[in-house]
């Protein structure tokens, strides 16, 4: 492998536009401005730009490429934006059970568009394998893009040329050169140069016959800690994926229930749920709503249970309590890394059934109350005196069945049909009857018990969203690491300023990686205080 | 009470020298060359008068934002119109900071004309302080959305300063591409101040449009009726499948395709298209009058400023607006998604389109350190950049559900 040789006798690696020791451009002729080498990484040598004939130097070469990275960054935004043109397929309004329904679902709703959608994909675009294949290279790119660089740049920043080839101060787009002026040595005129510098708040590096100044060096790692923030982030995102480490499911809890969560050892109970309605007095200004409320907080008060069995297969749940308050909408409960929001209600759904009992042939007497459970009917109730009701017979979600009987479509009690047996005279009758859809069908022509129709009992459920994301700390740490780049990055700007004797010329020169103005209004500052006969050239380097 | 109506109050008040304090910035840029007069001192002297404006505007702003949350009992960021009015609030505290650095009176002339755009732009949303809904109950709302505007407001100066540097810099002697898409950048404005023009006006005269559709919906009360589309502008498309049952001003045109579903998607279709109609007529207008391009109007007000200086203030304003919108839009936002939801992100249209923003400020962010991209190319990024902003709060807001879709217009 050649090494460059600088006329000034410095070895420069492969790959080196601008000699590590003097600064002059290597190989290149500087003849317009344009000529002149990025000055990113001061010339440094970098991997993507000195090997290019393996396989594995392609590939790394194409990721190092921030045009490359631009280019994924656009697709994944114009596929992000498609993605939102209709409902993915999560956020579908009605319910669609199977892949042909969700098929006619897009066409039916939104018509040969709506079909073409579904059929690329569209519908499942943020999971589908060439979005998250387009993510993996974006962070694939990110990660070959720092070292590429953070390398050469490392080296640039940790030695600061200060004795620079002309050509190297002349390529600055800041850049004067001017006679000594009269009667001022060399070494004043660097320590007021220095003097002044410093005020401004640069870091001086000096020798008798040249000077370096720079502030905010820092700032040039920005970009490499916030890419560092966003590789944390996106292992976040995939650490997800391990067993243990996430989840998410549903439950409903109606009031009084305990369910258990699936896949934890816990129990959940609903001891009651609530929905509050902002009042008119309560309101800052007078609202015309058109009869309508607006609602002020949806709550559950639950109690959180461990079963202590849990790993005993087949044993009976032992549960104790671990937690127990309101689970209100912004207030997740949370114990340990499990937390459950209040995400869903089904208001007054029907708890039970009421009736009252009475004797027909005895003047109507009431003989007492029976409470059909619909979640937990009872086989049997004693009224007393003789008189009890059998429950024989219950479908929740009544249907008459095809073949002529009577079957369930849900197991929610939706519209719950039940056949009760009474015996009274201490089993010496008995009487059938059925109730559904709000009537009483009785057994016999002329019965002897009849059945008021009481008000039911109306119970709320409660869905509960249980989700564990054991990634959160490391994504929200990702993120506080991005920002702290960006921040690093964008709100200060690195900037050199040179001074150097040749010859009989004094020659300033000015380098910056943003805010050109502010730089030149310090080198204006510069100049006036230190009474030098320069003129800045204007150059663009655009 | 009173409190709201005093921020009602001064609200109006900073409207009202927005647009005094634009009008002197205009007088300021383009009065320069008016007979006998030094146009430097010319310059200077109305664009103090137009920056004070601007300042006592945003001191009454000031004013409403904070009688507004005291009133109100939480920050005015809950509703469409809130989170426009503050989002204007947001633009007028970045240029005054901009100024500060860069003491260029032009700016104004750029950022309070799209300042009073946007605020006429919320006056048409309901204005009414609703008691807040159960998941906006957080004080993540506070944080998230005013550093959200915050951002968004930093990088519409962005967007300012890439258009005057568009206008400063496109010859204007010939046709170009560059000519075309700068009309076409400033037609889009127009239509935006027709729509707010055209929605004001009609909200006053009550010349309804009611149509009834072939559905059914649940109302306040719990029970069943057919749904109903209320126009308040005249009708050129009427809702797929639907009677007219109030005549308005004029019989629609033509139907909407049935795919446009909702009971409102027929409506927003026809606010777009007399928003479309009355930019394109104004912007006849306007070149009928002149007989010149807009650009070729607006050139003769930046003459003389150095390009590369509007092209460092368009950077810099998106470089520290970038950050700043990360952590509202993007940080803040998963931190009250993961609290409210359990879910960090969720792919929400909103969400999305917040990413996309982000997406496109980074490309903008590394193509700058590109050779070539400097200038030109860059001011037009600010500009598309700025478009992707608005289309997240118009569009994704009210055409696309999702979870962030406000009430409104």
């Amino acid at each position: 492998m050649d090494q460059r040789k600088c006329e000034c006798g410095h070895t420069n690696p492969v790959g080196t536009l601008l000699c590590e020791s003097c600064g002059k451009p290597l190989d290149i002729e500087v003849v317009e401005q344009s000529d002149f080498p990025d000055m990113r990484y001061e010339g440094m040598a970098r991997r993507s730009q000195t090997y290019t004939k393996k396989v594995i130097d392609r590939v790394w070469n194409w990721f190092s490429s921030v045009k490359i990275a631009i280019g994924i960054i656009i697709v994944i935004l114009i596929a992000s934006a498609v993605g939102t043109i209709f409902p993915q397929q999560q956020y579908i309004p009605v319910p669609v059970p199977t892949e042909p329904d969700v098929a006619r679902f897009y066409t039916d709703t939104y018509g040969q568009l709506g079909t073409i959608y579904y059929g690329l994909g569209f519908h499942n675009l943020y999971s589908s394998w060439w979005f998250v294949t387009l993510l993996v290279m974006l962070g694939t790119s990110l990660v070959i893009c720092s070292l590429d660089r953070v390398i050469p740049l490392y080296k640039a920043l940790t030695k600061p040329r200060l004795n620079q080839h002309k050509s190297f101060l002349k390529g600055q787009k800041l850049f004067a050169e001017g006679p000594m002026p009269e009667g001022s040595s060399q070494e004043e005129l660097l320590r007021m140069a220095a003097e002044t510098l410093r005020k401004k708040g640069y870091r001086i590096f000096s020798t008798d016959r040249a000077l370096m100044a720079e502030k905010g060096r820092f700032s040039r790692w920005g970009p490499y800690i916030n890419h560092i923030g966003l590789i944390l982030f996106l292992i976040g995102v995939l650490m997800r994926s391990i067993p243990g480490f996430f989840m998410d499911e549903y439950v409903w809890v109606r009031e009084g229930q305990t369910v258990a969560i699936p896949d934890t050892p816990y129990y959940v109970k609903n001891v009651s749920y609530h929905t509050e309605y902002w009042s008119e007095s309560e309101m800052p200004e007078q609202l015309d709503l058109k009869g309508g409320v607006i609602p002020k907080s949806f709550q559950t008060d639950a109690i959180l249970y461990l079963n202590k069995n849990a790993d005993l297969p087949g044993a009976k749940p032992e549960l104790v309590e671990v937690k127990n308050g309101p689970i209100v909408v912004n207030h997740p409960m949370e114990h340990e890394s499990l937390y459950l929001y209040q995400s869903g209600v089904q208001e007054m759904q029907l708890g039970a059934l009421n009736f009252n009992l009475v004797d027909l042939k005895n003047g109507n007497k009431e003989l007492g109350l029976i409470k059909i459970d619909l979640y937990n009917p009872p086989k049997e109730q004693d009224l007393g005196n003789g008189v009890k009701v059998r429950t024989l017979d219950y479908f929740p979600d009544f249907i008459m069945g095809k073949d002529g009987k009577p079957a369930t479509q849900t197991n929610l009690p939706k519209n719950p049909m039940v056949a009760i047996e009474i015996m009274g005279e201490n089993g010496n009758l008995t009487e059938k009857m059925v109730y559904v859809e709000g009537t009483i069908i009785t057994q016999k022509t002329d019965p002897r018990y009849g059945l008021v129709i009481r008000k039911p009992d109306l119970i709320d459920i409660t869905g509960l969203n249980v989700r564990m994301d054991k990634a959160v700390p490391l994504i929200y740490f990702g993120s506080f690491i991005f920002m702290i780049g960006v921040a690093m990055g964008l709100f200060w700007q690195h900037r050199r300023i040179w001074v150097q004797f040749q010859e009989d010329n004094v020659l300033l020169a000015g380098h910056t990686n943003k805010n050109w103005f502010g730089l030149r209004r310090e080198v204006d500052g510069l100049i006036e205080h230190t009474k030098l006969p320069l003129t800045i050239e204007e150059k663009t380097k655009a | 009470m009173q409190y709201i109506q005093l921020s009602d109050w001064l609200l109006d008040i900073a409207f009202l020298l927005y647009v005094l304090s634009s009008i002197v910035f205009v007088v300021a840029m383009t009065g320069k060359n008016w007979a006998g007069r030094d146009p430097k001192q010319h310059e200077t002297r109305f664009g103090r008068i137009a920056y004070w404006l601007a300042v006592i505007g945003f001191i009454a702003q000031t004013g409403y934002v904070v009688t507004r949350w005291i009133g109100g009992g939480h920050s005015p960021t809950s509703n469409m119109f809130e989170f426009m009015a503050f989002l204007d609030f947001c633009i007028i505290l970045a240029y005054l900071i901009i100024y500060r650095i860069y003491k260029l009176t032009v700016i104004g002339a750029f950022v309070l004309p799209l300042g009073v755009i946007m605020l006429a732009y919320s006056y048409v949303f309901p204005a009414e302080v609703t008691p807040l809904i159960p998941s906006l109950q957080s004080y993540w709302l506070h944080i998230h959305v005013t550093t959200a505007a915050l951002g968004e407001g930093i990088l519409a100066v962005g967007f300012a300063a890439g258009l005057m540097y568009l206008i400063r810099t496109v010859p204007q002697n010939v046709s170009t591409r560059s000519t075309k898409w700068l009309e076409v950048v400033l037609a889009v404005v127009l239509m935006l101040v027709g729509f707010i023009g055209m929605e004001s006006t009609f909200a006053r005269l009550d010349q309804k449009t009611v149509f009834e559709m072939n559905k059914e919906t649940k109302n306040a009360m719990g029970q069943m009726e057919k749904l109903q589309a209320e126009y308040t502008m005249p009708a050129i498309v009427a809702p797929a499948d639907s009677t007219i049952i109030k005549q308005g001003p004029m019989s629609p045109l033509f139907t909407a395709p049935s795919w446009m579903e909702g009971k409102d998607a027929a409506r927003k279709l026809n606010t777009m298209l007399w928003s479309v109609i009355t930019g394109v007529v104004l912007y006849g207008v306007l070149r009928l009058l002149f007989r010149k391009r807009l650009g070729a109007i607006i050139q003769p007000s930046v003459d003389g400023i150095d390009p590369e200086l509007l092209d460092e203030i368009s950077y810099r304003a998106i470089s520290i607006g970038y950050p700043v919108f990360t952590l509202g839009a993007l940080i803040f936002a998963m931190i009250w998604a993961q609290e409210a939801w359990g879910r960090f992100w969720g792919w929400d249209p909103k969400e999305v389109w917040a990413l996309i923003v982000w997406l496109f400020y980074s490309a903008y962010l590394h193509l700058r350190l590109s050779r070539g991209w400097i200038g030109a190319k860059s001011a037009w990024m600010s500009v598309i950049g700025f478009v992707i902003i608005l289309i997240t709060l118009v569009v994704v807001n009210l055409v696309i559900a999702g979870l962030h879709s406000y009430a409104g217009v």
